[in-house]
């Protein structure tokens, strides 16, 4: 986020894309409905007809792959009506022309055609946005999980420098991320490209520094990314894989693949709380502590990083993550064995600009937004205050792409994926909750009403989904929360897992799946 | 600023306060059950009442604002029989249970009855006598314990944004209710557990695996590990068992919580828990030790660089685990095994 949770309480509009934030960020699902309270507009665009939506000022029930045709549709209403801000255009961006001539196509007749929406509804929506003093923009992963997902998060770049809605307090462009540290988990170099704080592993000045401080000669050439990863180890190229905490025998798309993959290994390690479905496969087993019994930090969505604290013992004989790795480390010749993730810490400060000023000490009471550059830093509320970090916001003019699997007549609908608000991800720790599972027990597929008709489907029916890589069974819930055409499962569970459908294909800047977007054939069993 | 005089001492404040929130920053301290700061002044409980010179009623201090000039006594004579009478007409309606209540050592009523030396209610007369709610998965609601503050309400309403709760009836049978009194599970209610987190009082309270009182556990502040907003909590601990959460104020969460943080948290002390290392052997898992486990693991990852060079091995990391975690994992890949492939489900 370039701005910060609590700064949802200062947009004059709210453009929530591709985000069912009262479900899935809870929290800050109920700072936004205090903030439309207090009179903020407010914007929706989803394929479903998610809680937000009633309180929208303008909702988009927009077809799943169309996020690029709408948001550029909104940028010619604004550019065409000159509600842009052209003293920031000017000021703080570059390519401003090639951006005009690209969205010059997107009428709003176009957009409203590719979207399957009421074109009405995005000049509304484009003149909310715009006329807003304080606009924030708000997303996860119904923009990223697109096989144009990186354009998709250009085209709202786009829409907000346009608009000067960045670098302001409660304005900004803000992506939800999902999981409790997948911030952190960027930020410490969890990627194939980056070393901790985003410095690239092909840059030699980066490398050097980290040779210096590490004492060790290190790779330049970039690595593979999960999909990658699994998509060598089917070929035989990857032999050994070590999984600390996930579970992609659930999560991944496409999971005949997956267990392919897996299987083919010589050897696979998966450190976890649970046996999950992707443990059941590994040649070794760790056991891992949970979040309770241990010290340590999360970088939440804003940016902060917050401790967690131990407040029991790990059960039986498990070990906190960096104990193992610490273990494992010293085995492998690593000179340092850390007694405390205090001191990890100190070492991740050394060597990541952004974290810099942060220690344990400093967030002993609350939390820091990085950047926070030295050790009196007081955090950074949010981004890009003393201009574009870059110089100027460069404009991406890009063009609406269809997904990469449209409806045919053998697969006539469209298959979307998201999250429920009583479960969390893979279910191995809310499968593991009584209440829970009593709320959202089991797998099922949304099909609009007129949809179900058609093929005789009734509420609670068993169906047949069915796509190019696989074939489940699962429960009709038949609603008007999706529309004619689409349907819609959670990903959360083993049975029915809509992961057996899902398509491999990825955003070729990304490498992210296209999770959000099948073609599915849907049948009754027993028909 | 103004300058007022409380209890005889002259004090310079912020203009555009209440007398309570002067009082609270002056750590003066003033009863209430139905004040929450996050939320608008209510007026309700009627205890913060507070005696203002020059007026012959006493008045509300959450509703009030100070005055340049005035003259507060926050614990007159008459302030405090007013208090003590108003906590006995509270406790004449309430079930005399402190003893078995799981609320009791955290129950602001039972604490001002004490303080203020309330041992039974005088006023005897009929009493409410409502069917306990239990219908939700995660708390309860026992109307009998409730004294109408109002905090439940307002804060599914002004904070969560839900509006499940509301007041029916009129006075001795006003009550907290759903819509057509038809149950919490029949409700919009999302069991996020905020109103159970406001409750002065036993009448929302957590279903409890476990059982505690409130002097037993000790509270650990820590960050929420599911979705990432980061919310702010305390794990309440009993021996070495997790056996409930409690939400923290202040940033980034506004002492709010969603349903799987503030009961989701059975997993942790769950059975299924992996508590050994395990090594497959002829397609089983069998125990082993850690040094067993590292020996094996070591000689593995020795044995695929020497075979088939570094980038034959490949790690996930964990956007589950912590900062310090993801580092050394990521450090172990790069500088001591000498590939770039790490990644984590970022993506996923």
């Amino acid at each position: 986020m370039t701005n910060s949770i609590e700064e949802v309480l200062d947009n004059d509009a709210m453009f929530v894309i591709g985000s069912n934030t009262t479900e899935n960020h809870p929290v800050i699902g109920t700072f936004m409905k205090q903030a439309i309270r207090r009179g903020t507009k407010l914007i929706v665009a989803d394929p479903r007809r998610i809680e937000l939506a009633d309180y929208a000022d303008v909702f988009l029930q927009i077809k799943p792959g169309t996020n690029i045709a709408l948001i550029n549709g909104m940028i010619h209403v604004i550019i065409e009506n000159k509600l842009y801000d052209r003293d920031f255009v000017d000021k703080h961006t570059e390519n401003f022309e090639e951006l005009k001539k690209v969205v010059k196509d997107y009428t709003p007749e176009l957009a409203a055609e590719i979207c399957g929406v009421d074109k009405e509804d995005i000049i509304k929506a484009a003149r909310i946005y715009a006329e807003a003093e304080r606009a924030g923009i708000y997303y996860a992963m119904g923009i990223t999980q697109h096989t144009t997902g990186t354009h998709s998060v250009m085209s709202l770049s786009n829409l907000s420098l346009i608009c000067g809605n960045i670098g302001k307090e409660g304005a900004g462009i803000n992506p939800l991320r999902g999981q409790n540290n997948v911030q952190g988990a960027c930020d410490m170099g969890g990627l194939p490209t980056d070393l901790p704080g985003y410095q690239k592993v092909f840059k030699d000045e980066a490398r050097e520094k980290f040779e210096r401080v590490w004492k060790v000669k290190l790779p330049s050439k970039v690595g593979l990314t999960v999909p990658e990863i699994l998509d060598e180890a089917e070929k035989g190229k990857i032999k050994f894989l070590y999984i600390m905490g996930e579970n992609p025998m659930v999560s991944d798309p496409d999971i005949n693949h997956v267990k392919k993959a897996l299987t083919s290994l010589d050897f696979l390690i998966v450190q976890d709380i649970f046996l999950t479905e992707t443990a059941e496969l590994a040649d070794v087993v760790l056991p891992a502590a949970s979040f309770a019994e241990k010290d340590g930090t999360f970088t939440n969505t804003e940016r902060r990083v917050q401790r967690i604290r131990k407040a029991i013992e790990p059960v039986g004989a498990a070990k906190a993550d960096w104990q193992i790795l610490t273990d494992l480390m010293v085995r492998l010749g690593h000179d340092k064995k850390y007694s405390h993730p205090s001191e990890i810490m100190d070492e991740i400060r050394s060597v990541t600009p952004s974290y810099r000023g942060i220690s344990y000490d400093r967030i002993e009471v609350e939390g820091i937004q990085w950047p926070c550059t030295y050790m009196k830093h007081p955090g950074t509320k949010y981004l890009h205050r003393e201009g574009i970090a870059r110089g100027k916001g460069l404009l991406m003019a890009v063009d609406h792409r269809d997904s990469a699997e449209v409806p045919d007549s053998e697969y006539p609908f469209i298959l979307t994926t998201g999250r429920l608000l009583y479960q969390y991800h893979t279910r191995t720790m809310t499968g593991r909750v009584d209440g829970l599972n009593k709320l959202a027990p089991e797998s099922f597929v949304e099909i609009n009403d007129a949809t179900a008709n058609k093929l005789n489907i009734s509420n609670g029916d068993k169906v047949r989904l069915t796509t190019r890589r696989g074939s489940i069974i699962t429960t009709a819930r038949v609603t008007e929360i999706v529309d004619e055409g689409v349907v819609f499962m959670p990903f959360h569970y083993t049975e029915g897992a809509v992961n057996y459908l899902t398509n491999t294909k990825l955003d070729e800047h990304a490498k992210i799946p296209e999770l959000k977007v099948a073609a599915v054939k849907i049948e009754k069993v027993g028909s | 600023m103004v300058r007022i005089t409380i209890n005889g001492v002259e004090y310079q404040v912020e203009d555009d306060i209440t007398i309570l929130e002067a009082c609270n920053r002056l750590d003066i301290p003033i009863p209430t059950l139905c004040h929450d700061e996050r939320l608008n002044p209510y007026g309700a409980c009627r205890l913060c009442l507070v005696e203002l010179k020059g007026k012959n009623k006493l008045e509300a201090s959450c509703t009030t604002k100070v005055r340049d000039g005035m003259e507060v006594e926050t614990h007159s004579d008459k302030v405090v029989r007013t208090r003590r009478e108003i906590l006995d007409l509270l406790f004449s309606n309430h079930p005399e249970d402190c003893l078995t209540c799981e609320k009791s050592g955290d129950c602001k009523l039972q604490d001002y009855c004490y303080e203020y030396g309330v041992e039974k209610g005088s006023y005897l007369g009929e009493k409410r006598d409502y069917s306990i709610d239990d219908s939700n998965h995660f708390y309860t609601y026992d109307p009998n314990k409730c004294i109408l503050c109002g905090k439940c309400v307002r804060v599914c309403d002004q904070l969560q944004g839900t509006s499940a709760i509301g007041f029916e009836n009129r006075g001795f049978k006003t009550k907290v209710s759903t819509p057509f009194d038809m149950g919490l599970a029949k409700s919009t209610c999302v069991s996020c557990g905020n109103c159970v987190a406001a409750c002065p009082v036993g009448a929302l309270l957590p279903k409890r695996k476990i059982r505690y009182r409130a002097w037993e556990v000790k509270k650990v502040k820590t960050t929420c590990s599911y979705c990432g907003v980061g919310c702010q909590m305390y794990l309440l601990v009993k021996g070495n068992q997790v056996v409930g959460v409690e939400p923290a104020e202040g940033k980034p969460n506004n002492g709010l919580l969603c349903v799987k943080g503030r009961f989701g948290y059975s997993f942790i002390n769950h059975t299924d828990r992996l508590k050994t290392p395990l090594i497959k052997r002829n397609g089983k898992f069998e125990e082993a030790s850690w040094e067993e486990v590292y020996d094996l693991i070591v000689s593995k990852i020795k044995e695929s660089k020497a075979k088939y060079g570094p980038n034959s091995l490949a790690g996930l990391t964990s956007a589950r685990c912590t900062n310090e975690e993801n580092y050394l994992f990521q450090k172990m890949f790069r500088a001591l095994i000498g590939t770039n492939n790490v990644d984590h489900c970022a993506r996923l």
